[in-house]
């Protein structure tokens, strides 16, 4: 076998994926001209895009930007003023969320969505056992076996590095890193598709963040999860997303590939968020 | 004012219409919960202002009219309110369940079983079964709607975990019709399974919370519970001291500060006809 032969077979032993991705699948979530405005304020205006099976896509931009109305939107919390937002779903293919009927978007919203708020708090029962916490989900969707859904806590908490025996304890006794860490683990335990993250390591300190975000970073490629991460730290995006959106005053300046646009920022405004971060 | 100044059964005819139609909703879906525009009745909130309504509101005059307070006829709560009708209505008053063909009840549905044509009246605090699960009332009424009922189990599952058991002990939810989950009042969950198939029609009322809901007659209902946890209606493992049935509901009677105590039914009707037929416990004097 001559060398290059060698070479391109370690190739496709080493990125399959990308092989595979040539074969162009259908987009998880296809986003097409959203809109939304407070009254005359502006939302978020025109926003489009695709987002494909396995892929990650950050948004940033600054406070008020519309990045959380437009996340808000896309996962049902809000209600569009125009505009699509089209999900593949699992039974009946691509459907347009925004006019599919409301206990429809609920399924959606406890099976095949999830949604990771930025203060742990929101997103947790406080006053249930972090195992029902997990269990929820599982409940909600008909489990009615107690020691399956234990099981499955048990082994969620594992995994998002929380000790079993804190099972039991309500998530009141949790530092904050740990509240954030339950609340993925009470998410992902249904096995979504897509993952939305409100600013998912905002008000962590920065070691638990870099932790919480290699956590992430294994469980996003593990699962071959879709996610939309929106966030105003760009050490987030350059870790998780593999495309970046940039928006300023509710519209979508820039995007693209994350390292390119990080690297190479075209808009003033992106100019602007990349020379802004403080080098240590 | 004499009792005569009063209107029959004490509301007047416009408000008990006004509760029938709630009432009539309430049969039609079972297990929901019907709002209604309760009344201030002259007794407190938590004391069955929902309950006398009810009864109020399907009250005649040839009715034979029995109240129990925890399975009792003689005390505080059901005294008085046996005697309030019996003043605004001059209805007959019996403590016999078979006599009835009305019942006022706070936490107990009657031992003897119930026949066609009886209506039992449950006297309820919260109807609202997710509550303290779901604080938002807005929230709630739309896991109703869409039957989202998972977070009901969140609690029996808190029970396991805690207790290694399912703890509830009263107010078990049930789900009704495979539909609505359903508060059944604070009646132990031993009662449970008398709601179900009953050929009586069960009434609902919330006063201060302002909702009615009812069963109607052969209804299925089913107590929540797990596959590997089923539910179990449970009684206190003793016979009754009085009258020796092992089968009914015991209260636990602390006899002294020696620890002595003593298991006598809660359903002072159903222990005091053992009793006048030469049934005896052994702690019978």
């Amino acid at each position: 076998m001559t060398d290059a032969q060698n070479s391109s077979k370690n190739f496709a032993k080493i990125f399959p994926k990308n092989l595979a991705a040539q074969a162009a699948p259908a987009p998880l979530l296809s986003v097409r001209d959203l809109t939304k405005s407070y009254g005359a304020h502006l939302g978020c205006a025109d926003v489009s895009f695709d987002l494909f099976p396995g892929e990650v896509m950050g948004i940033v931009g600054e406070s008020g930007s519309g990045k959380s109305t437009l996340l808000g939107c896309m996962a049902g919390h809000l209600r569009p003023d125009a505009g699509a937002v089209i999900f593949d779903t699992r039974r009946d293919g691509p459907r347009d969320t925004v006019t599919m009927s409301e206990p429809e978007r609920r399924m959606l919203g406890r099976t095949d969505w999830a949604f990771v708020h930025q203060n742990a708090r929101d997103g947790l029962r406080v006053g249930v056992s972090a195992g029902g916490n997990v269990g929820e989900r599982l409940m909600a969707v008909g489990a009615r076996h107690y020691g399956d859904i234990r099981a499955a806590a048990t082994d969620w908490l594992g995994r998002v590095e929380i000790a079993p025996d804190r099972i039991d304890d309500r998530p009141g006794t949790f530092s904050g890193g740990m509240q954030q860490r339950l609340q993925i683990a009470r998410n992902l335990v249904t096995g979504p598709r897509l993952v939305f993250m409100d600013e998912p390591t905002g008000g962590l300190d920065v070691s638990v963040q870099a932790r919480l975000l290699d956590l992430m970073r294994g469980l996003v490629r593990d699962m071959g999860l879709s996610a939309i991460i929106v966030t105003h730290d760009l050490a987030v995006v350059r870790l998780l997303a593999d495309r970046l959106m940039v928006m300023k005053s509710g519209h979508v300046v820039e995007q693209g590939l994350t390292d390119q646009v990080l690297d190479d920022p075209q808009h003033g405004y992106t100019q602007l968020l990349v020379s802004s971060v403080l080098q240590v | 004012m004499t009792d005569a100044a009063y209107n029959f059964a004490y509301l007047d005819e416009q408000t008990k219409r006004m509760i029938r139609r709630a009432i009539l909703k309430g049969l039609a879906i079972p297990g929901y919960q019907v709002p209604f525009a309760s009344r201030e009745m002259p007794m407190p909130y938590g004391w069955g202002t929902g309950g006398v309504q009810l009864t109020a509101a399907v009250m005649c005059p040839e009715d034979r009219f029995k109240v129990i307070d925890q399975g009792a006829d003689d005390t505080t709560n059901a005294v008085s309110i046996r005697a309030f009708f019996e003043r605004t209505a001059g209805v007959a008053a019996t403590t016999r369940t078979d006599e009835a063909t009305l019942i006022q009840t706070r936490h107990r549905i009657p031992e003897a079983p119930l026949r066609a044509g009886q209506v039992l009246v449950f006297q309820v605090p919260i109807p609202e079964p997710l509550r303290f699960l779901e604080p938002r009332e807005s929230e709630t009424r739309k896991m109703h709607a869409l039957e989202e009922y998972g977070l009901m189990h969140v609690k029996l599952y808190e029970d396991i975990s805690r207790h290694g058991h399912i703890a509830t002990s009263y107010a078990y939810p049930v789900q009704v019709e495979g539909r609505y989950v359903m508060d059944p009042s604070p009646i132990p969950k031993f009662d449970n399974p008398k709601l179900g198939d009953c050929p009586a029609i069960q009434l609902f009322g919330a006063g201060r919370e302002q909702r009615i809901y009812a069963l109607p007659p052969y209804t299925r209902v089913v107590s929540l519970d797990f596959e590997d946890h089923p539910f179990e209606a449970s009684k206190a493992d003793h016979p009754c001291g009085l009258c020796g049935a092992t089968d009914s509901y015991l209260d636990e009677v602390i006899m002294d500060d020696a620890g002595r105590r003593m298991f006598v039914c809660s359903d002072t009707d159903f222990c005091g006809q053992r009793q006048a037929a030469g049934h005896r416990g052994k702690d019978a004097a």
